[in-house]
């Protein structure tokens, strides 16, 4: 029975491979790397002939690599045909895992037992990997209820699937009812007052024709494109997240 | 941060007294108190106890001033800066909700752990809205979870256990913090085999940064404030 080697990788799971699998592993990567140079040692040449190495759980690695590199809590579409590679692969996976096991189980082939838990492991870690793209996507729609509200940019809503939506309605009511139930009244709204309060007024201009708004002391104000009017500060909040109204710093 | 203190003098009395009657002081007290438990939400690792009869005072209080200011001529100086005063509160009440909430949504089966292990008589950390908020939570996450991914997963995958998968505060962060009563013998660093134990005393109006985990009972019971 071959020896068993650990091997640590990306986010510090152990990956328990045999010797052999390890081995043709690495040598996929450095013959990639030889492949640059012209000696390849002949009895490797069969492994040169592929450009991409390719190893359980990449797609999986790639998926959060991707999210990885959209910083700044943008969302980029639903990966779906990429999670549905990961899943086809855990199926594989566990389907020559099922042989094996009645295999090892019926005949004793006990050397079956490493590759066996070398498959575990690439599952839970496939596992762990869609995990970790879904639940940060979720983050990542969570922010975007506090900062444009309740109704999405329809970009954005293009970006998430059916599920997703459905997430972030539950959440929409969730946060709705917690809200209208703090101090025991009429409730507060915790999604507005962002930052600490400067001034009582502010200079903003219109961004977009909004038509009329009324302030609290009665009179209406024309919002056109481009005009610009002194308002005061707890009013234009709102619009100014949604982008209608621009704060202007003179 | 500096908080300009509002020049309550100038008001006339009527302005920030309720119809309850509640005193110049008694306001004064409840805004003291709703600004050190906002900023010990704030910069604290982990969800602080609750404080929702503190919460309630301070929305009645905040609706009573909106109702007092419905009253006063318009265009008057003293109702703008006194517009200012009810901003300011609602602001500080708003971020240290939103603090609560974002720990809650962040550490949300820790959370929900705690708040079922506890006892009939330890306090709680979460109100009664703020626990259906955090199940609310949990369930939708899961559910989301299984229909996307896990029940397409092999059989042997189609659970993820939360509390191991979603990080716990941590307790070891360190802390800013100003000292309210004077503390002997905090234990810093226990007795190890290479060290001797590290033990402090905290002189009152002292300033210090430590971890949190050193400090954690004493912001709970109010000898220390986070800064």
């Amino acid at each position: 029975m071959s020896l068993l080697t650990l091997r640590r990788n990306f986010f510090n799971v152990h990956v328990i491979t045999t010797t052999k699998i390890y081995r043709e592993n690495c040598l996929r990567w450095y013959i990639g790397d030889l492949a640059s140079y012209d000696f390849i040692p002949k009895k490797y040449r069969h492994l040169s002939a592929t450009n991409k190495f390719t190893m359980f759980c990449e797609k999986a690695v790639e998926l959060i690599r991707e999210l990885h590199r959209m910083g700044d809590g943008q969302l980029p579409a639903f990966n779906e045909d990429g999670i549905r590679q990961v899943l086809e692969e855990m199926k594989a996976l566990y389907e020559q895992n099922q042989t094996d096991v009645n295999e090892a189980k019926t005949e004793g082939k006990s050397e079956l037992i490493p590759s066996i838990k070398f498959r575990h492991s690439c599952l839970l870690r496939n596992q762990r990997c869609i995990a970790a793209y879904l639940y940060d996507r979720l983050l990542r729609i969570r922010a975007l209820r506090w900062e444009y509200g309740s109704v999405l940019p329809t970009t954005i809503r293009f970006h998430m699937c059916a599920e997703e939506m459905e997430w972030f309605n539950q959440y929409k009511k969730s946060l709705a009812t917690y809200m209208r139930s703090i101090g025991g009244e009429e409730g507060l709204d915790i999604t507005q007052d962002m930052k600490p309060p400067k001034s009582l007024y502010i200079e903003v201009r219109c961004l977009k024709d909004h038509g009329e708004f009324e302030i609290d002391d009665g009179t209406v104000i024309l919002l056109k494109k481009n005009s610009q009017h002194f308002l005061p500060r707890w009013k234009c909040e709102q619009l100014i997240r949604q982008g209608v109204l621009e704060h202007v710093i003179s | 941060m500096s908080f300009i203190p509002v020049i309550k003098s100038e008001f006339p009395a009527s302005l920030l007294q309720s119809s309850e009657s509640h005193d110049h002081s008694d306001a004064d007290l409840i805004q003291s108190l709703v600004f050190q438990a906002w900023l010990n939400e704030k910069f604290s690792p982990e969800l602080m106890e609750n404080k929702s009869e503190l919460v309630e005072c301070v929305m009645e209080q905040l609706t009573h001033m909106e109702e007092n200011l419905q009253r006063v001529r318009k265009g008057d100086v003293k109702a703008s800066v006194h517009r200012m005063e009810i901003d300011r509160i609602r602001f500080v009440l708003s971020s240290y909700l939103r603090s609560r909430l974002q720990k809650i949504e962040r550490f949300f089966p820790h959370v929900l752990e705690k708040e079922k292990s506890r006892a009939d008589g330890d306090p709680s950390f979460l109100s009664p809205e703020e626990f259906a908020f955090a199940k609310e939570f949990l369930a939708n996450t899961e559910v989301y979870l299984r229909n996307v991914a896990l029940k397409h997963m092999p059989p042997n995958l189609q659970s993820i256990d939360m509390l191991k998968a979603v990080p716990e505060p941590c307790l070891d962060s360190f802390v800013f913090l100003r000292v309210k009563e004077r503390q002997e013998n905090i234990l810093v660093e226990p007795e190890t085999d290479e060290q001797r134990e590290y033990v402090v005393d905290l002189d009152k109006g002292s300033q210090h940064l430590m971890r949190y985990r050193t400090i954690a009972p004493l912001v709970a019971s109010g000898a220390v404030q986070l800064i």
